[in-house]
């Protein structure tokens, strides 16, 4: 898989920074050949992740980087943030968990929206979700 | 940036804009509650059409205004959400469960003036 070197990164520290991620990410999706529903779907689950890290870390940086694995394009989209962590993954993946400030369906929505989705996570040191999507 | 809310008749229209924040969100939830109360506002639209993503926040909100406007006294259409935006909303599991939709203001003006008629009769 090869990683273009040409990025995008947005800090996101409020929720207009929200917006701005899923604007860029949608442009950068465009630009690697997606079209239609996809880039609303990209753009949504951009928006999912982007907010938890609004509402949980207060502070992070989505970047974003186009794909290629042979004939195949995709984007690659990684949310990093310094926050409190995820003490429980595999609740916080579960639909409708929610600690109080949501209706519980960011992560698991993100990961439903995208081809494939990892989520790393440590207390105290803060949380890395990797997302992709390929062009069909 | 406030979104702007318009009046006409007994029904307050609104039109939310693509770059519309978690803040402006919450800043019309609490205005059009107000805003139901000072003109006695029996409707309110909310026009989507230029919403780019409806997120879970988004549709929380949107639910929210709703029950909100409904204790107030007004019924509340969500109306223009796009094809795309429709199909995320699936994807993510999201419903606008007990709020009305329309597919545009016209259609959403029909439906209110509908429902409106439906509940004087029941007053009467």
């Amino acid at each position: 898989m090869i990683v273009s070197d040409e990025e995008a990164r947005v800090v996101i520290t409020h929720d207009g920074d929200v917006v701005t991620a899923r604007q860029l990410g949608r442009d950068m999706a465009k630009q690697t050949g997606f079209y239609g529903s996809d880039l609303t779907l990209i753009a949504t689950a951009i928006s999912e992740i982007a907010r938890n890290i609004v509402s949980y870390a207060q502070r992070g940086e989505i970047v974003f980087n186009a794909l290629e694995e042979g004939q195949r394009r995709g984007l690659l989209v990684v949310a990093r943030d310094e926050g409190p962590g995820i003490p429980n993954i595999e609740l916080a993946m579960r639909d409708g968990f929610s600690t109080g400030k949501s209706l519980g369906l960011g992560l698991p929505g993100a990961r439903r929206l995208m081809d494939e989705f990892e989520i790393e996570s440590e207390i105290g040191k803060g949380t890395t979700v990797i997302m992709r999507k390929w062009v069909r | 940036m406030p979104v702007p809310i318009l009046k006409q008749g007994n029904t307050l229209i609104v039109s939310v804009q693509a770059a519309l924040t978690d803040r402006d969100l919450i800043d019309l939830k609490n205005d059009l509650a107000e805003k139901v109360g000072q003109f006695r506002s029996r409707g309110v639209i909310i026009d989507v059409s230029l919403l780019d993503v409806m997120d879970s926040f988004a549709t929380r909100t949107l639910r929210g205004i709703a029950q909100t406007t409904k204790l107030r006294g007004a019924e509340t259409v969500i109306v223009g959400i796009q094809p795309d935006v429709a199909f995320a909303m699936v994807q993510l599991g999201l419903a606008l469960e007990g709020v009305a939709t329309a597919l545009d203001l016209d259609e959403g003006m029909e439906l209110l003036a509908a429902r409106l008629e439906k509940g004087d009769d029941r007053v009467g």
